[in-house]
């Protein structure tokens, strides 16, 4: 059975039809092509996937996109406008708080809830709100100064 | 990644969601923030053939001030409950605790209701529960109930809640002092490997007067550590006499064995944590 | 200079924070359809029969095939790309299992639909009936009598014994030697994981009959290569291996892999695009996992610690089937780097190669280096403390010296440059060495257990001389390309063999053509990553992309120079020996008389006033083959705390002094620094891969496999000295894998220095707070 849903994405509310177990993250990729979410696990953990609903970080692989019918939802996409890189996403690119590019977009929507949250962070409280978010390629070392450095800038 | 087929449903208040509950059958489950059962589903180790979502249920989302104590809404979130003016001023320890579950976007969701309802041996949320004596409220077919921690958690991923009881609320006694919680987390999961809450009161000389400990991660279910309690209750509350309580064990046969620690481990680590949390009372 | 120096910000980065990244997984291609792979829950077991019916009958299914269907249409083997030996026994590796399943997670059918998750539905209902056979997954138990054979043609499950050194020479120093340091070890087993999971996407066309495959790996060439000429027998022409932007490779993503030929067998087959994308507990079965070493080593000294000799034997296990490089790893590039900085006059390893019921086992950065590295300072740290001498003037007392270059090592490499005294000291300064000394002795005196650990490293990267390999068993040549295109406006494309998955290429090589041809970095694009576009490559893997691709680069951009010299010195009637190239500008030496090189590109594209007998045109390509490998070396110093309740070992201090010879772009060599450490530090005290005795994964999710999160790292102290590769045009050697190299060692030796004074020697890696606490506890200390 499929079930209508309506959602408020990056600002564009979509309709669409999704079947109960569509996750969110797929409904995401597969049917908005809004494919800057990622998907680097199948236990929740890994973060690549991290958006906001609400105004709040989620992981989308650990909802289903029925669940959000309703919600407002931000992506990675929904930050830059036409191309220009928001403070927290400029930061990443001076402090040189990514490689490969693949955990970024959740890192970033971590980050930004952490921001939001708490404007000037210790280097212990940022990584530990990082602890759901994986990467494999910087060591966080540069992450961390990058979350600091757009901490002072905003 | 993606689970098995099942319908989906929403409840619109907890007298429809224990109405879908027992129409849908003994196949249909309940899903609030989701973090235990949908990593489960999305592995197939779970197939629920429905789901009845209550996360719509603002009711239980609210955290109120019952005077002596507080209640907390079971569809309250980790962060909530991690961020509420009135927890963290009126019962501390249980924002700590619920700061350190999992991770930000997992405190974003999951609920404390969720948490006591799953009962994971690893859990932080029942540890804190039991040492504070809290009590759980739950709602079913017949109507509600109050269950004490003390009776509520029996069994590995098992608890006293009957067929279609719905958990509707947690209330934790306001105090401001003399509780605390250690964790030595698994750094892969993130659930303790061992947690000890403690809660104790002194008199006016410094007597310990009542100790509250309970442990999670180390055995197949939470647990008071009765002999480490006797030890302390009646024992001026210092260094040397927290040591020597601390120093009361679990016997190593009630110990879980797995790939993050040994049961000889964890029996080590109750004692070490244990000690920390007393420390910190 | 212009840019080379520059911590220039990277020019990929803004699709990445954007969220507009391609990913494999992100593509999608009209009609396609998905496909999920039937893998083996058993260890080892004989397919007796797999009926596909009730899965092809599930609606939305489009197609199942079995190994045995693949075999049957001529899909030979996946080919081990590095033979060892003459008599080396290579068992066939084929990419769905035909008759056999010799690993949890061995493919044996592959379901395809329309959608995945009617895919995932399907694959359930194919049966397989498998018979359960003994299995096997320690290299240990493989090689003793009557162990289950993972392959009947290969006794005693070894595919091959390898020696290097001189065996006589080296136990006759032993015979003299004042003191013996002895240690046995198992370098566990680990897994990259990448955060992007493998995808692979075979895109067939019957009207053209071509073939594109996007593929998640770290090198697209090799992989067209390896499928068109050994497994499927395709025309390489007809065929374009795409590597978009990948997410992590770490090594995990060098190999040929089985999906790969899936992919690409299967939508030939069906006509349409099929894709498939690895879950991450597919993954840690079916990327190849990294290291797995059991070794016996024992180094000798005089009676002034001058080394005498060192004696190494080790079982390497190489799991099920021998991946691409497999056998490299624990050989050439192990045994060789087993001298490590020092003058070790004599040294003898012996090497046994393992098949065991386990997924292969291949390069994980370093590969092979920090396995050498782990032992060799493993054993120094170790010996300083037995012979009461400080663990760095211990090491001082054997480097090479900085005159002795080149360096002839008993162990066949010519060490090219080096100058580990200078490295050493800077570290020894950075961390006010003698101070932390007197801290950590009376940080004891307060019952703190701190600990000091050093790893004065060195690896062999820049792979690969050529010829070089080629005597040593290579399949392949490990050369670079690269292909500049000036266009017309005189902004440059540059198509590069390497692949850049995290590194910075499009930064780091921009920075070069940009410099040597004076422009603004903007005007410069770097290509890579697609068969074809570029025209050919070996890929990136063994710290080689800027040494040998960006070497490449250098020997394009001499063309280039040249042909533009020509043209600019016919446009200014002049001699080419009287101009020089300065900013962008020819000028004509000693006068204010030039021309830019934008006018030399469109001049060349429109050559109505050109010099006779130049083709018209800006385009070069450049293949580099290095002359030797290079040697980038450096001392890293941590320091550790230990909780004595838990065992807990905390990070206090990390400090790293590199030397990866000239710095195009430090901002990146810091990272890669980073991460680096991030997995060496990983490997030292967190990571492990377990099987249990039914030869089930049992570390199988994130849930278990525990690798390094934010809140277990600290800020890492960086810095470096510049002594340059002397054979390389841009004096460059590698900055990829030195980190995970060095940090192993240097993690495992402080938590070895907090504890040695309890009596405790040696402990297994991960160095988890039980382990810790147990050595602690095992004397009665606590």
């Amino acid at each position: 059975m499929k079930h209508s849903i309506s959602v408020t994405v990056n600002g564009v509310t979509h309709e669409a039809s999704v079947d109960a177990r569509t996750l969110l993250v797929d409904f995401l990729r597969d049917h908005l092509h809004l494919t800057g979410t990622h998907v680097g696990c199948d236990t929740s953990q890994c973060g690549a996937c991290t958006i906001h609903i609400d105004g709040a970080s989620v992981k989308a692989c650990n909802m289903f996109a029925v669940q959000a019918d309703g919600a407002t939802i931000k992506t990675i996409e929904g930050r830059a406008s036409n191309g220009t890189l928001q403070p927290l996403q400029e930061s990443f690119k001076e402090e040189h708080g990514l490689h490969c590019g693949f955990c970024t977009p959740g890192m970033i929507m971590s980050a930004a809830d952490l921001l939001q949250h708490n404007p000037n962070p210790s280097e212990s409280e940022i990584r530990h709100a990082l602890e759901g978010n994986f990467c494999r390629c910087t060591g966080y070392h540069n992450i961390v100064k990058a979350i600091q450095s757009a901490a002072q800038k905003m | 990644m993606t689970p098995y087929s099942f319908t989906y449903h929403k409840a619109t208040s907890v007298e429809d969601a224990i109405a879908q509950l027992q129409k849908l059958g003994d196949e249909a489950k309940w899903v609030a923030g989701g973090h235990s059962l949908i990593p489960s589903m999305k592995l197939r180790l779970s197939a629920p053939e429905a789901l009845i979502d209550i996360q719509g249920l603002d009711e239980l989302k609210t955290i109120s001030d019952g005077g002596h104590e507080i209640h907390i809404g079971a569809l309250s979130t980790h962060r909530s409950v991690e961020t509420s003016s009135l927890v963290k001023g009126k019962c501390p320890v249980v924002a700590k605790v619920a700061s350190g579950i999992g991770d930000p976007q997992v405190r974003n969701k999951g609920t404390i209701g969720g948490s006591l309802a799953h009962a994971d041996p690893s859990a932080d949320y029942p540890a804190i529960i039991l040492a504070l004596g809290a009590t759980i409220t739950v709602q079913g077919p017949g109507g509600s109930r109050s269950i004490s921690a003390d009776d509520f958690f029996t069994g590995m991923f098992d608890t006293a809640l009957e067929d279609h009881e719905l958990i509707t609320r947690v209330s934790v006694p306001a105090v401001g002092s003399g509780a605390a919680y250690a964790k030595f987390g698994n750094p892969a999961s993130r659930y303790a490997i061992v947690g000890v809450a403690a809660y104790v009161e002194k008199d006016v000389h410094g007597t310990c007067t009542l100790a509250r400990i309970a442990i999670t991660g180390a055995a197949d279910t939470v647990f008071r550590a009765s002999a480490m309690e006797e030890a302390l209750v009646g024992k001026p509350f210092n260094e040397a006499s927290i040591s020597a309580a601390a120093g009361h064990a679990p016997d190593e046969s009630d110990m879980l064995s797995d790939l993050s620690a040994s049961a000889s481990y964890r029996a080590h680590l109750c004692s070490v944590m244990a000690k920390r949390a007393l420390m910190d009372c | 200079m212009g840019y080379i120096g520059s911590a220039v910000k990277r020019v990929e980065d803004k699709r990445f924070l954007t969220g507009k990244g391609q990913y494999t997984d992100d593509i999608v291609l009209p009609n396609m359809t998905h496909a999920v792979i039937v893998r083996s829950p058993h260890a080892h077991a004989t397919i007796k029969s797999i009926d596909a019916s009730a899965a092809l009958a599930h609606p939305g299914v489009v197609a199942v095939f079995t190994g045995q269907d693949m075999v049957d249409d001529g899909i030979a083997s996946l080919p081990n790309g590095w033979a060892i030996g003459e008599d080396q026994n290579e068992p066939p590796h084929y990419p769905l299992a035909p008759d056999r399943a010799r690993h949890v997670g061995d493919g044996v059918a592959v379901v395809i639909a329309e959608d995945k998750a009617t895919a995932m539905d399907a694959a359930e209902k194919v049966v397989v009936d498998y018979e359960v056979l003994p299995s096997v997954t320690s290299s240990e138990v493989a090689i003793a009598p009557g162990a289950p054979l993972v392959h009947d043609d290969a006794p005693n499950n070894t595919s091959f014994l390898w020696e290097l050194g001189e065996k006589a020479a080296t136990d006759e120093a032993f015979e003299k030697a004042h003191h013996v340091t002895t240690l046995e070890f198992v370098n566990q087993r680990l897994v990259a994981n990448a955060i992007e999971p493998r995808s692979a996407i075979g895109d067939y066309n019957p009207y053209r009959d071509d073939l594109t495959l996007y593929t998640s790996s770290q090198n697209p060439h090799l992989i067209r290569l390896l499928m068109c000429a050994f497994v499927m027998g395709l025309p390489e022409h007809k065929v374009r291996v795409v590597s978009p932007d990948v997410g992590g490779g770490f090594g995990s993503k060098i190999f040929h892999y089985p999906e790969e030929v899936i992919c690409a067998w299967t939508t030939r087959k069906l006509g349409r695009p099929v894709k498939w994308t690895a879950q991450r507990s597919e993954s840690f079965l079916t990327d190849c996992h990294g290291r797995d070493h059991i070794s016996k080593a024992e180094m000798a000294f005089d009676a002034n610690g001058k080394m005498l000799g060192l004696r190494v034997k080790t079982l390497a296990n190489l799991g099920a089937y021998l991946s691409t490089f497999s056998c490299a790893v624990p050989t050439y590039l192990y045994g060789t780097l087993l001298a490590g900085q020092y003058t070790t006059p004599n040294i003898y390893v012996h090497v046994t190669g393992v098949l065991t019921n386990t997924t292969p086992v291949d390069a994980y950065r370093g590969a092979g280096r920090p396995e050498a590295t782990y032992l060799v300072e493993r054993l120094v740290d170790l010996a300083a403390h037995e012979m009461d001498m400080d663990p760095a003037e211990l090491r001082r007392k054997n480097f090479i010296p900085p005159d002795a270059f080149p360096y002839d090592t008993p162990v066949a490499l010519q060490y090219d440059s080096g100058n580990y005294e200078r490295a050493l000291d800077k570290a020894l300064e950075m961390i006010d060495y003698t101070k932390l000394r007197e801290q950590q002795r009376k940080a004891l005196l307060d019952g703190k257990l701190i600990g000091i650990g050093f790893s004065c490293f060195i690896e062999a990267c820049g792979i690969a001389p050529s010829k070089v390999v080629g005597l040593l068993g290579a399949r392949a040549g490990l050369y670079e390309s690269a292909s500049i295109r000036v266009h017309p406006t005189g902004k440059v494309q540059v198509f590069t063999g390497s692949h850049s998955h995290g590194q910075g290429h499009e930064t780091t090589f921009a920075q070069i053509v940009a410099t040597e041809l004076g422009l603004d970095l903007g005007d410069v694009e770097v290509v890579h990553g697609d068969t074809g576009q570029i025209p050919f490559g070996m890929g990136t893997y063994g710290s080689r992309s800027l040494a040998v691709g960006g070497s490449a680069i250098v020997k394009a951009l001499d063309k280039i120079k040249a042909k533009a010299r020509k043209i600019a010195a016919h446009k200014l009637e002049a001699a080419e020996d009287d101009l020089e190239f300065t900013d962008g500008n020819f000028i004509v030496k000693g006068t204010d008389r030039s021309v830019a090189f934008g006018d030399i590109a469109l001049t060349a594209y429109v050559p109505h006033d050109y010099p006779e007998g130049v083709e018209p045109g800006l385009e070069e390509n450049g293949f580099y083959d290095p002359v030797n490998f290079t040697y980038p070396f450096g001392t890293h110093i941590s320091v550790v705390e230990i909780d004595r309740e838990t065992g807990k070992v905390d990070l206090l201090r990390y400090v790293c002094v590199d030397d990866v010879g000239n710095v195009i772009n430090p901002m990146i060599v810091d990272g890669q620094m980073h991460g680096g450490i991030a997995q060496g530090i990983g490997q030292a005290l967190y990571e492990g891969a377990h099987y249990d005795e039914d030869g089930q994964f049992i570390t199988g999710s994130f849930m278990d496999y525990n690798f390094p999160k934010a809140d277990a790292l600290i800020n890492f102290e960086t810095d470096r000295t510049v002594t340059p590769c002397p054979h390389n045009p841009l004096g460059v050697k590698g900055a990829g894998e030195a980190g995970a190299i060095a940090a192993t060692a240097c993690v495992a030796n402080a938590v070895m220095d907090a504890l040695y004074h309890r009596g405790v020697k040696d402990l297994p890696m991960p160095l988890t707070p039980e382990r810790v606490w147990k050595a602690l506890n095992s004397n009665g200390h606590a």
